[in-house]
Formats: C-alpha cells, sequence, structure tokens
C-alpha cells in the first residue's frame, strides 16, 4: 500500500490549483472589509471605517426619512429565526423518530415510505402555495410563520435522522427503565433523549446554520423591515448596484458568518456526519 | 420476555393512545399543513386565474388557460431549453464531475492534504447564499475592482463584466462550486468504506494508482454514482436562488431564466407589481408533479424499502 496515492510534485500543484479560486474569493471578503478601497486583490490603506454600522446604523442619501432598524434589530431577528427553527425541529424530530423507530402502531411502514418520498421532494417547488397556506393563516410577514415553515420542510430529513439514532440504541436499556415501571413518556424523556444527545447535537448545528443563513424563505415571506433577517439587509445593501459600498458589504458579510465559521471550525466532525448521513437513506 | 405494556400497540380498539398522538401529532399536523396543502392548493390554483388583482377570494376558475398560456408563450421553449441546459451542464462538469475528481484526488494525497481541501470545498454550501452571490458578483465586476479583470488585463484581454457577458459560464461556476461538495462528501465516504484488501490485491498484481482508480474504485462506487445523479438533478431543476441573486434570469429578457426562477418571478415577483398566482401556479404544477416522480423512482430503485425494517421488537 505504500507505493499507492498520488506522489510527487504534481498533485501539489493539482492542489493549489483547486483550492485557490476558493481562496480568492474568501481572501477578498477578509482584505476588503479591512480596506479603504480595493482593486481586484490589492487594498489601498486599512481602515476599520466598514465596521462602524456595528455603533451606527448607516444611512444613505437614497433612504433619506426612512427609518432603518440597525444591525442588532437584524442580528436579533436571525437569532430569534434560527433558534426558533432548531427548537421546533429538535422537539418535533425527537418526538417523530422516536416514535418511527421504537413504537408499533398501524400506518408506520406508510408513514416511514412518506418520510422518504417527501425527504427527496423539492419543497421550494411549493411556495405559491404556502405562500397562500400563510396569508390564509394570517402568518404572513411574521417570523413564526416562516418559522413554522422551514421547521415543516426540515422535517422528513430530521425525523429520519433521528430515527437512525434511535435505532442504534440497544433495546435493553429501554427495557429496563419500562421494567422499573416508567411510561414511555418518562422513559423518552429521561432515559432515551440523553442517549442519542450526539444525534441532538448533530441535528442541531446543522439547521441552525442553515437557518442563519436562510435567504429565500425570510425574503419572500417577511417583507416587514422590522422582522428581516441579516440576510435580507444585506441584499437590500447590494440590491442597487451603482451604490454598493463594497467596504461596508463584505464587513456586514464578514461579520454575518462569524457564527458560522466558529460552528464549522468546533462542530465539523459533526456536520460531515449529517451531511453524508442525511443523504444516504 | 413476557412482558406486558399497558401502552402498547395491540388491538385495543377505540383507546386514544395519548403516547402515539404526543410522539406524532405535531410532525403529522405540520407535514399536513405545509405539504399536503401546499400541493394540493398548487393544483387547484393553477386551474384560476387568481393574483394580486383579485386576491384569495375575487378570482375565477379558468379551466387549461393558464396551461395553454404556457403552451403558447413565445419564452417557453427558451425558458426549457435554458434548464436542460443549465441542469445538464452544471451537473456534468461540477455536481458529478468535479465532485468525483475532488473525492478521488483528496482520498490519494495524504490524509490531512485531503481533509483540507474537502474543508475547502465544503465552504461555498455552508456559506449564506448572500455573501456568497457577493463574491462572486465581485469577483466579476468591472476593472479596477473585478478581480477576474486584474488576472486577465496582462493577458490583453480587454475588461468587461463578466457575469453580464458570459452569464451562462459564471451561472454554472457559481452553482456548481455550491454543487460539488455533495457528491464528493458522498464519493469520499463511499471510497473509504472500499475494503483495503481490494485495492491491496490490485497493487500486488502490479497496478498502477490510475490503474487501481478505474478497474477497482470507480466500479465500486457506481451506485453512489447514480444515486447523486438522480438526487442533484432534482435538485438543480428546482432550484433558482443563487441564479435570482446573480443575474435574476438577466441580462435581457430571460437570458438565463430556468423554469423554476421563472415560476417564482411570475407568482411572487414580477416587475409589474401583479403577480399571477394562477400562472405561477400552474408553472410549479410541472415541477411538483417532476418532483413526486423523481422522489417515487428513489423509494424503488434505491431500495429503501429495506430500510424500513420492522423496529427490532414490538411493543
Amino acid at each position: 500500500m505504500e507505493n499507492y496515492g498520488f506522489k510527487g510534485p504534481i498533485p501539489i500543484i493539482i492542489l493549489i490549483l483547486i483550492c485557490l479560486p476558493i481562496i480568492i474569493l474568501y481572501g477578498w471578503l477578509i482584505l476588503s472589509s479591512f480596506a479603504v478601497r480595493m482593486e481586484g486583490l490589492k487594498p489601498y490603506g486599512w481602515t476599520l471605517n466598514n465596521w462602524k454600522f456595528l455603533l451606527e446604523k448607516p444611512t444613505f442619501f437614497w433612504q433619506a426619512g426612512e427609518e432603518n432598524p440597525n444591525i442588532w434589530v437584524y442580528t436579533f431577528n436571525t437569532l430569534l429565526y434560527s433558534l426558533g427553527i432548531t427548537i421546533f425541529t429538535i422537539f418535533i424530530c425527537t418526538t417523530a423518530g422516536y416514535a418511527i423507530s421504537r413504537l408499533s402502531f398501524r400506518g408506520r411502514r406508510p408513514l416511514l415510505a412518506l418520510t422518504i418520498i417527501l425527504h427527496s421532494f423539492p419543497s421550494i417547488t411549493l411556495l405559491v402555495g404556502i405562500f397562500v397556506v400563510l396569508l390564509f393563516l394570517g402568518l404572513y410577514d411574521r417570523l413564526l410563520g416562516v418559522i413554522l415553515v422551514r421547521v415543516a420542510l426540515q422535517l422528513p430529513f430530521g425525523i429520519w435522522i433521528m430515527k437512525g439514532f434511535f435505532d442504534s440504541i440497544s433495546w435493553d436499556v429501554e427495557m429496563a427503565s419500562l421494567v422499573d415501571g416508567c411510561s414511555r413518556l418518562k422513559t423518552w424523556y429521561k432515559i432515551m433523549l440523553p442517549l442519542v444527545s450526539p444525534g441532538i447535537l448533530a441535528l442541531s448545528v446543522f439547521t441552525f446554520l442553515s437557518g442563519w443563513g436562510d435567504f429565500l424563505f425570510p425574503y419572500i415571506f417577511i417583507p416587514s423591515k422590522t422582522s428581516q433577517t441579516l440576510s435580507v439587509y444585506l441584499r437590500s445593501l447590494t440590491a442597487d448596484v451603482r451604490f454598493v459600498d463594497y467596504g461596508l458589504v463584505t464587513a456586514v458579510g464578514l461579520y454575518y458568518m462569524i457564527p458560522i465559521i466558529l460552528l464549522y471550525i468546533f462542530a465539523q466532525k459533526y456536520l460531515l456526519n449529517i451531511y453524508t448521513g442525511g443523504t444516504k437513506g | 420476555m413476557m412482558l406486558k405494556i399497558k401502552d402498547g400497540g395491540n388491538p385495543r380498539p377505540k383507546k386514544i393512545n395519548w403516547n402515539l398522538l404526543f410522539f406524532l401529532a405535531p410532525a403529522i399536523i405540520l407535514i399536513i399543513i405545509f405539504f399536503f396543502v401546499p400541493v394540493f392548493l398548487t393544483f387547484l390554483m393553477s386551474f384560476t386565474n387568481m393574483s394580486t388583482a383579485t386576491g384569495l377570494t375575487g378570482f375565477k376558475i379558468i379551466g387549461f388557460k393558464n396551461y395553454l398560456q404556457i403552451l403558447k408563450s413565445q419564452w417557453t421553449l427558451k425558458i426549457l431549453k435554458n434548464t436542460l441546459f443549465y441542469v445538464f451542464t452544471t451537473l456534468s462538469l461540477f455536481n458529478v464531475g468535479t465532485a468525483l475528481f475532488l473525492a478521488i484526488f483528496s482520498t490519494h494525497i495524504s490524509e490531512n492534504a485531503g481533509k483540507f481541501v474537502r474543508t475547502l470545498w465544503l465552504l461555498p454550501r455552508i456559506t449564506p447564499s448572500v455573501v456568497y452571490a457577493t463574491l462572486w458578483t465581485w469577483f466579476t465586476a468591472e476593472a479596477p475592482y473585478g478581480v477576474l479583470n486584474q488576472f486577465l488585463s496582462p493577458l490583453g484581454i480587454s475588461s468587461r463584466n463578466w457575469l453580464m457577458s458570459t452569464p451562462w459560464v459564471f451561472i454554472i461556476l457559481i452553482n456548481g462550486f455550491v454543487g460539488a461538495s455533495f457528491g464528493m462528501l458522498i464519493f469520499t465516504s463511499a471510497i473509504k468504506n472500499i475494503p483495503p484488501d481490494y485495492i491491496m490485491a490490485a497493487q500486488v498484481d502490479g497496478a498502477s494508482t490510475f490503474q487501481t482508480i478505474r478497474k477497482v474504485i470507480l466500479p465500486m462506487i457506481r451506485w453512489p454514482i447514480l444515486f447523486v445523479t438522480t438526487y442533484q438533478t432534482l435538485s438543480l431543476l428546482t432550484s433558482f436562488e443563487y441564479i435570482l441573486l446573480t443575474t435574476d434570469g438577466g441580462p435581457g429578457f430571460y437570458t438565463t431564466e430556468v423554469w423554476a426562477l421563472y415560476a417564482y418571478h411570475n407568482a411572487l415577483s414580477n416587475y409589474y407589481g401583479n403577480t399571477l398566482f394562477g400562472f405561477g401556479a400552474a408553472l410549479s404544477v410541472f415541477l411538483v408533479i417532476l418532483g413526486i416522480i423523481f422522489s417515487i423512482i428513489y423509494l424503488r430503485v434505491f431500495n429503501f424499502r429495506a430500510l424500513i425494517s420492522e423496529p427490532k421488537i414490538e411493543v
């Protein structure tokens, strides 16, 4: 096996070539957020002015008189949005995942088949229908409405993941608890949930990250400025190509990516598991 | 194990199983409200002239007129061609092609270098789409701002906005850099799961690394390749977020407009302010049907039935 694999200088050159585009893209983001002006990858002068948005809200001449929320409102909304999605998702997926893995009831097989079908169903095609449902329920333009939509669309995936984790727990543990007189509910809560905590952690990180970066759903379903998320705010900064202040845009973009980069570094092991595990079926 | 547990699933009709209700009701309610009802509504709305002007109550049922309009529209053929071109090119070059290359390459160099490549290539996928789109609009911007023009000007290529002058190249790159990571992860774990004995046997027989890849590894991961191909076909057919954020279907009339984006534009955001829910729904129906067909194929072809085994012990 020692001679197996690519050796010598050519693989190193290929390695650099395939990594370079990504390093350039993200390198520019970091440089530009601290630069007075950028020409290509070349910064002209350093400044912290781009980051002033943290202290005062930027105003633009074409928005004179309009009241814009500051960055903390958008951050809070984004946090509320992604935490909301995470909490609902975890609760519903641990309950339903447990039921499908451990309880026997009529309709279990069809339910499982349905989960798998919905798992691969492209929910983005339902935007029009969901829009009308939200209008009808009075949840249009409200954070809660979008949260529920996102949770629902994430469910088949999450239930499937949690079912897998419950499946891997030995039945003996649960049996012992039931013999001791614990109810099914108490067993689920006291015995099973701690045992699947790696699964809960993985699903939480994944759900939080995907919620944090979400654009399309908040953009379409929450038009009001006061409950907008960071992604929609960032989009509004770049919407008019003529007036884009790229220093500001890159600083906000980098600020927006901080939680993602942190979770990415510290929870990568869990994330990689879920990206592959979740799609293997 | 002669154990009797009171709230089991043994035939005991006419008694509400509160446990089951607690565990399943939230999931089922949400799935009905946000999957079944919208699918149903999409079909129903496609037979109406519902729009911002008619509101949710003042609409009329117009039969198949929306569908006839799709057939008659001069843009339909162009958008269909765009969609097929977009899906086929992105899929073959990136979601499968680059993915396969990255997976094989990163598993045949040192462990750490391989991990580095995969980590870096996962970055576009976890970057918020709005930030990611900004990176590319800047990369392709006119001189003196754009990075690409900075690289190309020493070669004597005149400055231009690359996203607007060669939109398809960049639409495919932008989507491809995100799309490649999915296949890359699947293929990597498939390659790592190949028993080392097979590779060793090939080595003993004197096969080179390239021969081993071609004769041993590729045949052994053909199932994951098929899976990624079909799965990503569907997700490319229905995705439009990055196109919306970069060219928004332009420049000009429907240059990079794909079917899913066309449906979105008509139903939820058009230039005239009067969005046509009915017409947009009719456009979505095609994608919904494709989605249902594909999903059922997965269930059948990929033998998911084997995964739906009964719980180990029934209570």
